[in-house]
Formats: structure tokens, sequence, C-alpha cells
């Protein structure tokens, strides 16, 4: 597809996972995100692949797991009760250094919570999802063109890397539509899956896919080894957008469906005189850090924008390590900031520059 | 000089960890025979479970997987739906396949996933040190049930075989046991047809063993054999539960 198609952001993602040769789907229907499971069902099978709905959350991360140990590129998508039945999941593929895509179209929370769209599970994707010492590359799309670009960028990141990636998108991004092109996806040269238990042709000795190491000694050393190629991630693959930030006294950080309402409210913010710009994180984990740090030299002073009652603004915080004072606005529960809002308070900081 | 007997190809040659007396070594063995026989070490892919036998990666020549307690149906899954071409097996014991795991196994063997389950039962959990296990028997005393499993407060016991055998999926459902050189040789006979079936295309195959954990029960490796033939073959009787092929329809066998 060469010309632009007026798409969903849900069927974005699961058409880009199909241009990049994701052709296994595990999932488990859940709302705002069963429109991949769905879009997934209908072409896989026309391109030879298999979309295999699960008895559970549980058993399709699981299943993926068996997918990507024998080397084949793909995919669940859930959304955020979905994603803490994928916490145990998720802990063993880092823990086996496995690549693979999971994608959380996330809802408003804790519990059941709503089913409006949220960004409540930043803790969860940057430190919490599973138990022990872990990362995910954490990519948050803000547009529908980005759901399908990151989506491609993120299997090539977790292959490049041998770790797990997480899309995390929000029930607005994935239930509203814009045009998308799917010809813009850059390729990677991928090192080869030596690793794989997929049988050993007689060709090599076996291979053993495994998170457990008995003696301590080894267990350490399995995760510094982990943390070395985390490193290489931290230095080269962080990602962001920054808006009008040159000049500006105030700089919103805000990432995903957020971020457009952000952008929105610093051009009225400098209608009403007031010099502000945006920062978005579109790698959430590794964080840019080093260029907030920086901003942190010029600009005055920090509003972390988000739908949740705050989580972001302690990464923004970290990096800002006290250099300027660092706000926060939000909404939550399914609730999103309006223009008007996030200019108010924009308006309301630069009172007291 | 002719050799008669030696260790299977598919059969690391590493000491294995289990307890003295302990059945896991002779099931290993038969798995191993099987491989072996059937000449796919080259294509298999095993799943250990946790458990006793957690570290089985270490003793099968074959790629292995380890996977979380009670999923490894579910990664076996995902193996041979992407390689349809490889042989799969899982090697689990009750607490993995019966309890935590018991969604895992009901729906892998309900979908007819074209896969081979080695499940071994000696109705107790042995790697945490004798627990109350889904398949200990009423009255039996574990660390858990300190005063005998009782129906009224722990409920019943699953027998496995059985209710799986009720599922459209299933192709083999099979108990046995290797308290006796007999039963050890119907044991193989039974797990090679569980291999057997997968490379026949026929679907979900599950070989029960009854098995031994002298340590957690306190008994002597030959008293724990007689427990075995006393307490858990009148509750869990040996047999062919379902011997036949998962219902399918025409389409191809990752679901094209």
């Amino acid at each position: 597809m060469s010309e632009k198609v007026l798409m969903k952001g849900n069927e974005a993602i699961a058409e880009a996972a199909i241009s990049a040769g994701c052709l296994y789907f595990f999932g488990y229907p859940i709302t705002p995100q069963t429109e991949v499971a769905e879009y997934m069902a209908r072409r896989l099978p026309k391109v030879g692949g298999l979309c295999l709905q699960a008895e559970s959350e549980v058993a399709a991360i699981n299943m993926l797991m068996g997918a990507s140990s024998a080397g084949t590129r793909a995919m669940t998508s859930s959304s955020s009760p979905g994603i803490s039945l994928k916490s145990e999941g998720i802990s063993y593929i880092a823990g086996c250094d496995l690549p693979c895509l999971i994608v959380n179209v996330q809802r408003g929370g804790p519990g059941l919570g709503g089913i409006q769209p949220s960004q409540q599970d930043y803790y969860q994707a940057t430190r919490g999802v599973g138990h022990g010492d872990l990362r995910l590359i954490v990519l948050a799309p803000s547009s529908v063109q980005e759901m399908a670009s990151l989506t491609a960028e993120a299997f090539d990141l977790a292959d490049t890397y041998r770790m797990p990636a997480m899309l995390l998108a929000d029930g607005a991004l994935g239930q509203m539509m814009e045009p998308v092109d799917f010809s813009v996806f850059p390729k990677r040269e991928l090192p080869e899956k030596t690793w794989a238990t997929n049988g050993t042709g007689g060709k090599r000795k076996k291979n053993i896919v495994n998170s457990l190491f008995i003696e301590p000694d080894k267990l350490e050393q399995s995760i510094l080894a982990r943390y070395e190629r985390y490193a290489r991630v931290e230095a080269e693959e962080v990602r962001f957008e920054e808006v009008m930030t040159d000049d500006a006294d105030i700089v919103l950080v805000a990432f995903g469906i957020t971020a457009r309402i952000a952008k929105s409210a610093i051009a009225e913010a400098r209608k009403a005189g007031v010099k502000a710009g945006l920062l978005r994180p579109i790698t959430l984990w590794p964080f840019p850090k080093k260029r907030l740090s920086e901003l942190a030299d010029t600009a005055k002073a920090f509003l972390s924008v988000e739908m949740s009652m705050g989580q972001m603004v302690d990464d923004v915080r970290l990096a800002v390590n006290g250099k300027r004072p660092v706000s926060f606005f939000g909404r939550t529960g399914g609730m999103i900031p309006s223009v008007e809002e996030v200019t108010a308070e924009i308006l309301k900081m630069s009172e007291s520059l | 000089m002719k050799t008669v007997f030696d260790r299977p190809a598919a059969l690391s040659d590493v000491p294995l960890h289990y307890c003295p007396g302990c059945t896991h070594g002779i099931v290993h063995r038969l798995v191993a025979e099987t491989i072996d026989e059937l000449g796919i070490l080259d294509n298999t892919v095993g799943i250990a479970p946790v458990g006793c036998s957690v570290f089985a990666y270490n003793y099968f020549e074959c790629d292995m997987i380890e996977a979380a307690h009670g999923r490894a149906p579910a990664v076996a899954t995902g193996v041979k739906r992407t390689h349809p071409d490889t042989v799969v097996f899982t090697y689990q014991g009750d607490g993995d396949l019966a309890a935590i795991g018991t969604a895992e196994t009901v729906h892998a063997a309900t979908r007819g996933e074209n896969i081979t389950v080695i499940f071994i039962n000696n109705c107790i959990y042995g790697m945490t040190g004798g627990q109350m296990a889904p398949t200990t028997i009423p009255g039996q005393v574990t660390t858990t049930s300190p005063y005998g499993r009782k129906r009224s407060v722990q409920g019943s016991p699953i027998r496995v075989c059985e209710m799986l055998s009720t599922l459209d999926g299933v192709a083999l459902a099979a108990r046995v046991t290797v308290d006796c050189p007999k039963n050890v040789n119907q044991a193989k006979k039974i797990i090679k047809k569980a291999f057997q079936n997968q490379l026949d295309k026929k679907g979900f195959s599950i070989v029960e063993v009854l098995s031994t954990c002298p340590t957690n029960w306190g008994l002597s490796p030959e008293d724990a054999l007689q427990w075995l033939r006393d307490n858990m073959i009148p509750y869990y009787p040996l047999g062919v539960y379902k011997d036949g092929e998962a219902l399918r329809d025409d389409a191809p066998e990752n679901g094209q």
C-alpha cells in the first residue's frame, strides 16, 4: 500500500504488524482493543498466518512466548486489565530474552475501571509489568499513523535488542480514524535468531529458552548481561518530538493523545503571550531524560500533562532533578483534559514565574 | 561385546537431581527412548514445567523451553502452531497441570492441539516440600492437609484423564504407572503411541503416569511403590480412557 488509507487506530496496528511480517497473533477480547484481534482474524488466514483466540490473557501471552521461543515474529494485544493478567508471562519473556510485541490500548482503572481512554498504565509499562529486574521498550504513539509506524518499529527494536517491546496506546487512539501511509516504514538489519528452539535440525547443539538460574551468582550474571543491552537501548533508542521549546519558559511534557491536546494548549498560551513549548516522549522507556535535563537549563518550569493522577511526572522530576519546578495537570478515569483546561494551567503557572 | 542396555541418545549424560526412588527418572528414560526410536530428536521441542521436573530442560537433548507454572500447554501451542513440523511435548506434574494450569490444559486439549503431554501424578507437591496437590487423595496427609484431605474442606481430587476424555479435541487419554517391569513396558507403549499420534496429526495426547514421591510421602522407595498400588491405583484406575482422533474440520494444522 503506497497511498493513505483511512483507518481506525486499532486496525492500523494490525495492518502494520502484518506489513512488518508478523503473521501470528494470540489474543483475548477486551474493549477498547478488540478490533486488533478482529482485523487479525480476518486478514491473517489470507496471508498464511494465524490468529488464535486464547482461553485467557494468561494463555495468550504464553502462546506468544512459545511462538517467540521458536523464533517467530508474533504479538498479542490487550487493554489494561488484560495486561495485568499478562504480567506474569511478560516477566518470563523478559527473563528468557525473547523479542515480541505486546500492545496495550489503555482504559481507565484500577480494577475493572472503565472503557474510556486513559494513561494510567504508565507505571506498569515503564516499571511494574511483572516481577523482577526487567525493562520493556515502551513506544507511545500519538496518531493513527504512529500506531502503524511504531508497531513496525517495535518489532525491529525487540529483535535488535532481544527483548519485549510494548506499544502503549489508549482507547482514543485505538478507536479514532485517521489516514495512514503504510509505505514509509524503514527496514533494519536484524540479528539472526540462533537461540531459537524450533528443532536442532541435527545441525547444532540444543537450545534452551529459560529464565531459571538456581545459583544466585549465575542469575546475577544473566541480569547484568541483560542490563548491558538495556544500557545500549538507553544510549541509542531514545525518541521524542519537540515543539517550540527553543525559547519556551514553560515546557509541557505529554505523550500519546494527551500530547495533541498539549500542542493546542501551547499555541493558545503563546497567543496569550506566554512562551510555552512541548516535549513529547515517543519512547517512554528509554525516557528522554537527557534532553529534559538540558531543557531545564533554559526553561523556567515544567508541566506534565497526563490522563492519570500523575505518573510520568515522576520521570520528569527525576530528569529535571530539582533544577526547575515541575507541576502536574491531569484528568483520570477516562476523562480527557480539554485544551482550555491545560491552557488555563499554563497561564496560571506563568503568573508565578 | 554386544551392548544390550545403554543411555538413550535423547537423554542427556548428566546426573539427574531427583530423590532416590523417585520415578521421574524412569519416565524421563521412556520419553527419551521413544524420541530415539521414532527418530525425532532433531525436530523435537520439549516444554519443562515448574515443580520437581523444572530442570527437565537439562535432561533431554532436544531443544527445550522452561515455561511458567502451569503454562506449558500454552507455550507448546505457540511453538506447534508456528512450527507444525516440530514434535512438541510438555512434561508436567500434578500441581502444574491440574491446579494452576487447569485452564491451559483443558483448552489445549479441547482445541485438539497436536501435542504430547506427559503428566506425572504423584498426589503431592514435591519441589516445595510435600503440600496438598489437586490429586491428593481423600484422607492423605500432606503439610497443608495435616489432618488428611477432607472432601468437605479441600474438596475432591481431579481425575484428569477421565475429565479430558470427554473433550472432542483429545486423541489419547491414558493412565499408566511404572511400579513394576510389566507396567513400565505398558507405559512405554502408551508414551510411544502418544508421540506417534502427533506424527500422525491425530490431536491432543496425554499420558498420565502414576508416580511415587518417597521423600515427601515419608516412605522407603519400595514402600512407596506399595502405597501407590494400595491407594492410588484404586482411586486412579489404570487404562485407556480415550483412543481415537481429535474431531476436526478440513482446516490445515495451523488453522489457516
